[in-house]
């Protein structure tokens, strides 16, 4: 055996491969369907934060900004092993899927309302006072005015921050989630063979070019109409 | 100007303005009354209090004391629906202020619907209405970044007229104009001068005060010098400040 075949058995081993397709296909959608849940809920939630925090009370600004800091500065792996391992003795026992997908929920949200709030704040003073000299109220004017402009500059920031807390899906391996990375070294400790991980990495290129490519898109889409 | 409404009531009515931030105490008791149809122009240095005094006309700042009535609405009352005083209150801004992302027809619908509760096919018309006043009828599907900087200024304009103020303030509107696009701005506001606009206007632009303004108002420090008709406060000004003033903007 040269060392370039023994590469290719360690690595591409299509034998093995073929076996374990199915259940990385089936990692994979379940993966697909966690990291769409805690897309949708983190960016509404960080949203809804952010919306909430521009409304200027006092007390409720520092919780959110306590929270926020909390969830930013703990590792995910962390809140996913306290939600899962801590949590039953509190009561709720919440399956590993579910941990993690509140834990990155939670995450994204953190970050999500910073970026968000950072956007907020860097639409000119100027747009807040033309609306309001209109009659528009300030409900109105954050919504039309704006959070169409904050949400354009947030939309580079808060797409690299999606991608990377969703790969953190691949945590959800730790607390017996049947995403891709369990799956795949889940088959690799079965087969004896590394070919499932090459198997697992393809999976996840397939799910996160589009999204990669999704981001420029909006990017593009939304940049100023010039 | 001044005569034959005397007993009329003043559209704005600012008595005694006094304006606090924080420690610095930037309007010192300023009286500010026009009449309907009356333009008054303001001047004065840099950081004498103009762009607050004209601010509190319309509570983008909160006087400290005083009372601000306009079109007989007292703003400083918590009764006040200020968002619906606004409406009669036009405020054009020394940068425009046009929503980026809202085309121009879009800027000038967007309070017709939301404030004024038209429809869309209404608020349309008279967005398109008022884009004509300010001659760019055919600029209502441009977007701001394709519109000059004097253009930018008279769909400001537009936005704030289609609600049909009863008065309009005007900060600075040709101060962040290159000099070419200035006078578009300035034949629009002398057109609605025309059609019988109250209007309170900030400016340094002396040659449209002298040919346009009823009444020229100097202030400095936080407080009204000296005031008069431009003939007055231009050809003989009373106070030495006032002189200091003209003369160093001569220069
Ligand atoms: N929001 C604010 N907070 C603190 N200080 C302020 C605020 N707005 C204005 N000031 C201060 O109040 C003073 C008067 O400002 P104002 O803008 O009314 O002057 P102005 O006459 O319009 O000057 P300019 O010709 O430069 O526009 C200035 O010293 C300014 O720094
Ligand atoms: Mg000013």
């Amino acid at each position: 055996m040269t060392d370039w075949d023994r590469f290719v058995f360690t690595f591409f081993n299509w034998k093995v491969m073929a076996e374990y397709l199915p259940k990385i296909v089936e990692g994979f959608i379940l993966t697909v369907e966690l990291a769409l849940l805690i897309v949708v809920s983190g960016l509404a939630l960080g949203l809804a934060l952010a919306v909430i925090r521009s409304f200027g009370i006092r007390p409720l600004n520092w919780l959110i900004v306590f929270v926020v800091d909390l969830f930013r500065a703990l590792p995910p792996l962390v809140i996913i092993v306290l939600i899962y391992f801590g949590l039953p003795s509190l009561g709720p026992a919440p399956s590993g899927f579910v941990s993690t997908w509140i834990s990155l929920t939670l995450v994204l949200a953190a970050f999500a309302e910073e970026i968000v709030w950072g956007g907020i704040l860097a639409v000119p003073k100027g747009q807040w006072e033309a609306a309001r000299s209109t009659g528009l109220g300030f409900t109105a004017t954050l919504t039309h005015v704006v959070l169409p402009q904050a949400l354009r500059i947030c939309i580079p920031p808060l797409t690299n921050r999606t991608i990377a807390i969703t790969k953190g899906t691949a945590l959800g391996s730790v607390v017996a989630v049947a995403e891709i990375l369990s799956v795949a070294s889940g088959a690799v400790a079965f087969s004896s063979n590394p070919s499932p991980l090459t198997l697992g990495a393809i999976a996840y290129l397939i799910l996160f070019i589009p999204v990669v490519a999704f981001g420029r898109w909006v990017e593009t889409r939304f940049a100023w109409k010039r | 100007m001044l005569s034959g409404v005397a007993t009329a009531r003043p559209i704005v009515d600012a008595i005694g303005i006094h304006k606090h931030f924080g420690a610095l105490h930037v309007l010192k008791g300023v009286d500010l009354v026009v009449s309907e149809r009356e333009l008054v122009f303001v001047i004065g240095p840099s950081g004498s209090g103009k762009s607050t005094l004209l601010r509190c006309c319309n509570r983008l700042e909160t006087p400290s004391s005083g009372s601000v009535m306009v079109d007989g609405i007292d703003l400083l009352d918590r009764r006040t629906d200020i968002n619906l005083a606004r409406q009669r209150i036009g405020m054009v801004f020394q940068q425009f202020n046009l929503y980026p992302h809202m085309t121009a027809r879009g800027n000038v619908t967007l309070a017709l619907r939301k404030v004024a509760g038209k429809s869309r096919a209404e608020a349309d018309e008279l967005a398109d209405a008022a884009l004509a006043r300010v001659g760019l009828a055919e600029k209502a599907e441009a977007y701001p970044l394709e519109l000059s900087g004097g253009q930018q200024q008279r769909v400001a304009i537009a936005r704030a007229i289609a609600l049909e103020p009863r008065v309009m303030l005007f900060d600075e509107p040709t101060s962040a104009l290159d000099p070419e696009l200035v006078g578009g701005v300035l034949a629009v506001m002398r057109s609605l001068r025309e059609a019988g606009m109250t209007m309170v206007v900030v400016s340094h632009e002396m040659a449209f005060a002298r040919a346009a303004a009823d009444r020229v108002v100097f202030m400095d420090h936080g407080v009204i010098v000296e005031q008069g008709t431009p003939a007055q406060v231009f050809g003989a000004p009373q106070q030495e400040r006032t002189r200091a003033f003209l003369r160093q903007l001569d220069h």
